[in-house]
């Protein structure tokens, strides 16, 4: 495992350049995410339209894996249904935990493929979720609202 | 250079020969988070387990005879390294358990109907007083503390060096103040606290000074008469010894008036169905069938530390700061968060490179074997107050080398090329 398969080109650009990076109004759920062991932290918001993803836009400090992590979910999760979004989320979450045995599916997962690298350090793989779990956590309550 | 050759007492830590990643022999740059043992602190505790063990204080045969001689000769070796007296010295499962022993003693002590008068007793009249740049266990247990009876939170604030600014050392420390808690040595800036100077305050005032020495007793010759203190508390693992052991140090007269914070068996007098005295000090605070194997190897490692010399280890890791202060202080967008001069400071060093977030450069180092602690190191309020997220950090011991030093240095270097900043 090489560093430059850990911080793909893509990565780094997410990270320079964040997307959705600029908390919008208005929006229907607010969540702030941290991580205790290394301080890193986003807060994220989330909007809908109907039943798909409207908008998300967060802000945040971490790591280039957390923030080019949430700059790839932002952009995968707009426009998703509640329910596509969610099992992108879960399809993520599965790459995360596969502890480096696959490398995720370009035509699903886009950009965030790039990240299967992470799975093979199991102490930056919170750094890769933060965004996610936020995400996840801004729609479960937006569901159930 | 110091009086001991660090190259040659390597091969006393099997572990400082591993190949880590990328075929790169481990260059342990994380002696702030915790220690490497040498082999006869591991052969201690074996000897312990494999020839004596048995529950110390307790027990008619030879093994429970000799498992007691092996505890309290490593309670006498812990005593005279830091100056005190052996029935001073409580044995504690770590620096962490310690600190709150002291704190939950004061809450003891107010919850106690006969506790008015003690000099543990306390109330909203009275003022509490930490600083900014206290590790979370010694802000954590005051701060609790405070808040269950209602005394007041003071701290010192923090300098943009890192140093406790001691500016109002008269109004902060007060008639009302009932304990001092701070650090002797910062686990993240590495400054080091003038603590005769503020112990001296408390002591006019009649306050009760606590040390959390976890990141001194390790690495200089500390004094506890000299510092004018009354508790001071480190961990073994941090000192060369085992995880599992921490100590606690209190002023006799005072440990006699503190309530314990646990109770059970080993540490009392008498007892009743309803009822029940204490045991005299250490034992009133060891309830419980204490880390005996884990005392025994702490024991091993001060022999280790007394060996090479206190006065030189610290030389040594002087030499080590100064290398790595000049060498880190070269690259250009690299800031050290602390002391940038190597006065009053020990051989901690936290820095932050623009455009590289400390988890990143961590990663890299990692790839080249260098272990630093990346985060916040447990001492929030501190990044708040210096207003950064996170550092790296590299801390040093009496086993690492010049060398090392200059890998780092050239490592955060290549860092810095690989993130194009």
């Amino acid at each position: 495992m090489s560093l430059e398969s850990l911080y793909q080109e893509i990565i780094l650009d997410h990270y320079k350049n964040p997307h959705h990076k600029e908390l919008h109004a208005p929006y229907a759920i607010e969540v702030h995410h941290n991580n205790p062991s290394c301080g890193d932290e986003v807060t994220l918001r989330l909007s809908l339209n109907g039943d798909s993803i409207g908008q998300v836009s967060w802000s945040g400090v971490g790591c280039s894996i957390s923030q080019a992590s949430t700059s790839i979910m932002s952009d995968l999760v707009t426009g998703k249904t509640m329910s596509e979004a969610l099992e992108l989320e879960r399809i993520f979450l599965e790459l995360m935990q596969s502890k480096g045995n696959f490398s995720g599916d370009v035509e699903v997962l886009e950009d965030a493929v790039a990240l299967s690298g992470v799975a093979k350090y199991p102490a930056r793989v919170k750094c890769a979720l933060l965004g996610w779990m936020a995400f996840r956590d801004a729609a479960l309550r937006a569901g159930s609202s | 250079m110091a009086g001991f050759d660090s190259a040659s007492l390597r091969g006393d830590f099997p572990i400082l020969d591993r190949v880590v990643r990328n075929g790169n022999r481990l260059v342990y740059l994380d002696n702030g988070a915790t220690s490497q043992k040498p082999r006869s602190v591991v052969d201690a505790e074996r000897e312990f387990y494999f020839h004596h063990n048995a529950a110390v204080h307790r027990g008619a045969h030879l093994l429970a005879e000799e498992a007691t001689d092996a505890f309290e000769g490593a309670r006498t070796k812990v005593a005279s390294h830091v100056n005190a007296k052996s029935e001073e010295i409580i044995f504690t499962k770590s620096a962490t358990e310690a600190l709150n022993m002291v704190a939950y003693g004061f809450l003891n002590a107010t919850l106690d109907k006969s506790g008015v008068g003690s000099p543990f007793h306390i109330d909203k009249s009275k003022n509490i007083v930490v600083s900014e740049l206290e590790h979370h266990a010694n802000l954590l247990p005051w701060q609790q503390l405070a808040a269950r009876t209602g005394a007041q939170l003071r701290w010192f604030p923090v300098d943009p060096e890192g140093r406790l600014d001691l500016t109002n050392i008269e109004s902060i420390i007060d008639a009302q103040t009932a304990v001092v808690a701070l650090t002797h040595q910062s686990n993240v800036t590495g400054a080091i606290t003038d603590v005769p100077l503020i112990s001296n305050r408390a002591r006019q005032v009649g306050a009760i000074f606590v040390l959390d020495a976890c990141q001194s007793v390790p690495h200089m010759k500390v004094d506890v008469q000299a510092l004018n203190i009354d508790f001071l508390a480190y961990s073994g693992h941090k000192a060369l010894g085992p995880t599992g052991v921490g100590v606690l140090w209190g002023r006799y007269e005072l440990l006699e008036q503190m309530p314990p914070m646990l109770t059970g068996g080993s540490m009392i007098e008498s007892a009743t169905i309803t009822s029940a005295t204490f045991a005299s000090p250490p034992k009133r605070f060891e309830a419980g069938v204490p880390n005996m194997a884990q005392a025994v190897g702490l024991g091993a490692a001060i022999d280790y530390l007394n060996n090479v010399g206190m006065g030189a280890i610290a030389e040594h890791e002087s030499e080590l700061t100064s290398r790595a202060l000049a060498g880190l202080g070269a690259i250009s967008g690299l800031t050290i968060i602390g002391p940038t001069n190597n006065h009053a400071r020990g051989g901690v060093l936290s820095f932050t490179v623009e455009g590289i977030h400390p988890h990143d450069l961590g990663q890299v180092l990692d790839d080249k074997g260098i272990a630093v602690r990346t985060g916040h190191h447990c001492a929030w309020p501190l990044m708040q107050a210096l207003k950064v997220n996170a550092t790296t950090r590299a801390s040093f011991y009496l086993y690492n080398t010049e060398d090392e030093v200059d890998q780092l240095v050239a490592a955060v270097i290549d860092a810095k090329r690989f993130f194009k900043v």
